[in-house]
């Protein structure tokens, strides 16, 4: 018996989780730093942004999304596609409504 | 005529079986013991098995989405009631826990690839320095809410508002954010503001709780190198798990804490 777990999955080395775990940290800090400033309009914009970008950087590389199979990709696409419908159509009936009348 | 098709049927059924069952040494041989035989090979097998985890993950992400979604409409709806009571929250102890949660993530990738290298001792290091990270991260989440407990906003029969009716009550907080006392009406719709971050942070910390149960009992086994000698969908399926109760509170921590400080 050969070795058995030599199929073609991907082994993500530790160069790359350690890359992934200082842009994550920095990121944090970033965000951080930037609740400080008076940006206005602009703070929960950059906050949920940097938010993002670190989810997505967790999705592709710690979760290994990346190197995964099409059907996974699929998978968390839909995931995230239905998501978005769920907040976006919810969102905008709630702030179209008639302002008062709730 | 039926009963022959029935008899025929039955015969060969049983004479499949019978090979099946003088083949099972063989069969058995030929693959490795964790292979089911309903897949056709491992790469097979652990497809499905991470396929299946994601299916999961959705359900999970639909879960917190809803949260989400309420958390933002209360927001709209009442927004100087959530400013105000965000401008509660501490935000280095939020700050903390945020790298708290990485590093426990960056633990537990590095214990996904450990399993696959079949590094037992480093597999056994990174599981348990990620179930400290998950304790400490729980730890700080304790302190937290006892601030809240000992302020009154915990939301039920012994919710206060003095810190939103005279925000200088609070000299701690108003030095920092200078708030505007709030109307009694508008000032009572705090109390969703700390209904939806108990709920929304405490629905996360029960996410914790169990994978940090789940780790004790991998900690356990890959003692016993259980994960390392090939079959590692275990392992990486919780570090699935794991890493997606990281995202949600990198989005908690941006929603809760951060996007109000200004208003």
């Amino acid at each position: 018996m050969s070795e058995p777990n030599e199929h073609a999955h991907h082994i993500v080395g530790p160069g790359v989780y350690v890359a992934i775990l200082f842009a994550l940290l920095i990121s944090t800090a970033l965000t951080v730093w930037a609740s400080f400033l008076e940006l206005g309009f602009w703070n929960p914009i950059i906050a949920l942004a940097i938010a993002t970008a670190k989810a997505t950087l967790v999705v592709l590389f710690f979760m290994g999304v990346k190197y995964s199979t099409k059907l996974t990709k699929l998978t968390v696409f839909a995931g995230i596609f239905t998501f978005l419908i769920l907040i976006s159509m919810t969102l905008s009936d709630y702030i179209s409504r008639a302002w008062g009348s709730w | 005529m039926p009963d022959n098709t029935v008899t025929s049927k039955g015969a060969l059924g049983a004479a499949k079986n019978a090979d099946s069952a003088d083949n099972a040494d063989i069969l058995h041989a030929d693959h490795p013991p964790y292979l089911r035989h309903h897949f056709n090979s491992a790469e097979q097998q652990a497809d499905a098995a991470s396929f299946a985890m994601w299916l999961f993950l959705l359900t999970e992400v639909m879960f917190f989405g809803g949260l989400f979604t309420a958390y933002l409409i209360y927001r709209n709806w009442y927004y100087p009631a959530f400013v105000a009571g965000s401008h509660q929250l501490n935000v280095v102890w939020g700050t903390t826990n945020t790298f708290v949660l990485i590093f426990s993530s960056f633990t537990m990738a590095m214990g996904v690839w450990c399993a696959e290298t079949r590094r037992r001792k480093g597999l056994v290091l990174c599981l348990t320095l990620t179930f400290i990270l998950g304790l400490c991260f729980l730890g700080i989440k304790t302190i937290e809410y006892r601030e809240k407990v000992e302020m009154h906003h915990v939301p039920g029969f012994h919710y206060s508002l003095q810190s939103f009716l005279d925000p200088a009550s609070n000299p701690e907080v108003f030095k920092e954010y200078h708030d505007k006392p709030l109307a009694l009406d508008m000032a009572r719709h705090t109390e969703i503001y700390f209904s939806l971050y108990f709920l929304m942070t405490g629905m996360h910390a029960v996410h914790m709780i169990i994978g940090i149960g789940i780790l004790a009992f991998m900690i356990f086994r890959a003692r016993a190198g259980a994960y390392t000698a090939g079959h590692v969908t275990f392992v990486e399926n919780f570090g699935l798990y794991w890493h997606f109760v990281d995202i949600v509170w990198i989005y908690l921590f941006a929603l809760l804490y951060l996007i109000s400080r200004h208003q």
